[in-house]
């Protein structure tokens, strides 16, 4: 069986929980556990990655110059990697930056159906001799061969590997055995899945996802990330163990930095009544803490919000469409 | 009735094909050369149908034939531009300039358009810049000490182009070098996101600014009328969320519904970017049609 590559999004998905406020010694202090793990690829930033760091989706407590930095110090082993939506970072400003700090893999990304946008700065990371992954978000919102097309365009832009997202935690295992089976007859290189746990389902689709031919699988220490959570990597690990699927990863060591992220994950994601109804709705999980926030100043459900979004067929970084939605409610 | 001003369009994509059918309503300019690369494309037809000469020579056209025009619009993208430019200049043809080149003078018709009306080179900006910049103008000229402003627009996917998509960096970029000189604050940031949904979205932009302090009624008259000036260059342009304060953040947004002359009316913002660029373009026709007088 091929060896599965763990991505660990703690240090970014993670930072949608508590609105971005992860701090320099927390990126340090996980960092430096998460290569003991033995883990992959450990992902840091912003929730919206580089350059996000926005009034529309959140300012960050640190720059990106600081987290990468720091944990750039702690790590040998395992990859340095980043998040990356054309829209958000620039070349110039943002990617240059990091390669100069030492970040090992560009996760490029953007919504499903707009791959094309990802060409230059794919192509840019190339050029510069790092590794390049292309990430479609929001993948449950195209059909399948839809999918694919926009997936093989970012291997011909040059990704080396894809990487499915499914940021509204709507899957059900049949949805991601049809997709990543799809990708995996298409493509040449590898083939990711990044689970959301809305509908208590990220490890099981992770497994899915590794039967049909991922070799890449991203997740979280106690499922730390937007909404209702990633996977959760201390299980993923153990099934994976159990199931004799090699992923690099010491499961005691994983745990252990388990114990250390209880440093600065103020609140266990758990799937709360509005994240059942984000993932049935579809919309973007990272959404929910701003949801929460205005629903609670306009005094509109938290739940209604999420529906409306989700018949508007928002994408990720359209936060200033709740605020809109949840005034329309409000109004009646 | 005045002598209408002969103008140019080069580059026969979206946003030329849209400036071509709306120029055919006004009342100073007449576009009498449509150039671009290939007499196939979808621009090129419709041009050669509404009986506006066609060329596939693209800049060669104005160097055989400097004297066609007074001014053109360049459409065709930010890495022409830099080449089309001095050419320009040269042949003494006013290039209106639709792409995130940086070259030539930053233009908000709304905020400084009698400014650009004697420049060689006039810049757009972005379609994001022009719904966005007016506002954030008007935020930074009442307030003090406006310490940071963002704009994030959003567009349809179908209103999206090629250029537009492969030229996302250069768009921010542009945007954020309009805010710093239009808008007059040094710390800012653009963000654009494509929405690909059906129904397409109407173009839409939020503006934040970040300020200790904020009593809200001062923004209001002149938000209405900046609304009122932009209205008379862009008729579907409207603020969407009146101005918001909370937590040390004003949040204004604005919607573009286009005139659906090419692309339908969800792409306000080649509708915005392209109305701008008329209007600068009929006030230096104004301009030279006095000058002309004032010769005979």
């Amino acid at each position: 069986m091929p060896k599965i590559s763990i991505s660990d999004a703690t240090l970014r998905d993670g930072n949608h929980a508590i609105r971005h406020q992860l701090s320099k010694s927390d990126i340090s202090i996980y960092a430096k556990a998460a290569e003991a793990a033995g883990i992959g690829m450990l992902e840091v930033g912003h929730g919206n990655g580089l350059g996000a760091s926005s009034m529309q989706v959140g300012l960050a407590k640190e720059t990106d110059t600081t987290v990468l930095s720091a944990a750039r110090d702690e790590l040998s082993n395992t990859l340095l990697s980043v998040h990356v939506i054309p829209g958000f970072a620039t070349k110039n400003r943002d990617i240059k930056n990091a390669i100069d700090i030492g970040v090992d893999v560009f996760r490029i990304a953007s919504h499903v159906t707009e791959a094309d946008i990802t060409q230059r700065h794919i192509s840019y990371v190339r050029e510069k001799g790092k590794k390049v992954l292309g990430v479609l978000m929001m993948s449950h919102m195209a059909e399948v061969d839809v999918l694919v097309e926009e997936a093989m365009k970012m291997e011909y832009y040059g990704a080396q590997g894809i990487v499915i997202m499914d940021s509204a935690g709507a899957y059900l295992p049949h949805d991601v055995n049809e997709r990543i089976t799809a990708l995996r007859k298409e493509l040449k290189g590898n083939v990711g899945f990044h689970g959301h746990n809305n509908l208590s389902l990220a490890v099981a689709n992770s497994i899915e996802a590794i039967n049909c031919g991922a070799t890449i699988i991203d997740g979280c220490a106690k499922g730390f990330g937007a909404g209702a959570g990633n996977t959760q990597l201390e299980p993923l690990i153990a099934v994976c163990d159990k199931l004799g699927h090699e992923t690099g990863v010491n499961l005691y060591k994983m745990l252990d930095a388990s114990d250390v992220a209880s440093q600065f994950v103020e609140t266990v994601p758990i799937v709360s009544p509005t994240s059942v109804i984000s993932g049935l709705s579809g919309v973007f999980s990272g959404y929910l803490k701003r949801v929460e926030l205005v629903a609670k100043e306009f005094s509109v459900d938290p739940r209604d919000i999420f529906v409306e979004l989700g018949k508007l067929k928002v994408v990720a970084g359209q936060e200033d469409m709740i605020l809109k939605v949840a005034l329309e409610l409000a109004e009646g | 009735m005045m002598k209408k001003i002969k103008v140019g369009i080069i580059g026969s994509g979206n946003i030329g094909t849209d400036l071509l059918m709306k120029i055919q309503r006004s009342n100073f300019i007449e576009c009498t050369i449509f150039v671009g690369r290939n007499l196939n494309s979808k621009g090129m037809k419709i041009a050669n149908e509404i009986g506006v000469r066609i060329s596939d020579k693209s800049i060669q056209f104005f160097i055989d034939e400097p004297d066609a025009v007074d001014i053109v619009f360049d459409a065709t993208s930010a890495t022409f531009h830099k080449r089309h430019a001095p050419i320009f200049a040269k042949l003494g043809i006013k290039a209106i300039d639709m792409t995130p080149s940086q070259i030539g003078d930053m233009c908000v018709p709304a905020i400084n358009l009698m400014d650009c009306v004697d420049s060689e080179n006039v810049n757009m900006i972005t379609c994001g810049g022009q719904a966005s910049i007016p506002i954030a103008h008007c935020i930074a000229n009442t307030y003090k000490d406006v310490k940071y402003i963002e704009t994030v627009s959003v567009i349809s996917s179908k209103s999206a182009g090629p250029g537009t998509r492969a030229n996302l960096d250069e768009y921010i970029d542009n945007t954020e070098k309009g805010l710093k000189e239009l808008a007059l604050c040094d710390n800012v940031k653009s963000i654009i996101n494509i929405n690909p949904a059906e129904p397409s979205i109407d173009m839409q932009t939020s503006i934040f600014a970040y300020l200790e302090e904020c009593d809200l009624s001062l923004l209001n008259a002149p938000i209405k009328e900046m609304v009122a000036t932009i209205q008379q260059y862009v008729p579907g342009y409207k603020i969407a969320i009146d101005a918001l304060y909370e937590n040390n953040r004003l949040m204004v947004m604005v919607r573009v519904k286009g005139l659906g002359d090419y692309l339908p009316s969800y792409a306000g913002n080649l509708d915005i970017i392209n109305c701008a660029a008329i209007s600068v373009a009929e006030a230096m026709a104004a301009k030279i049609q006095l000058q002309r007088k004032d010769h005979a």
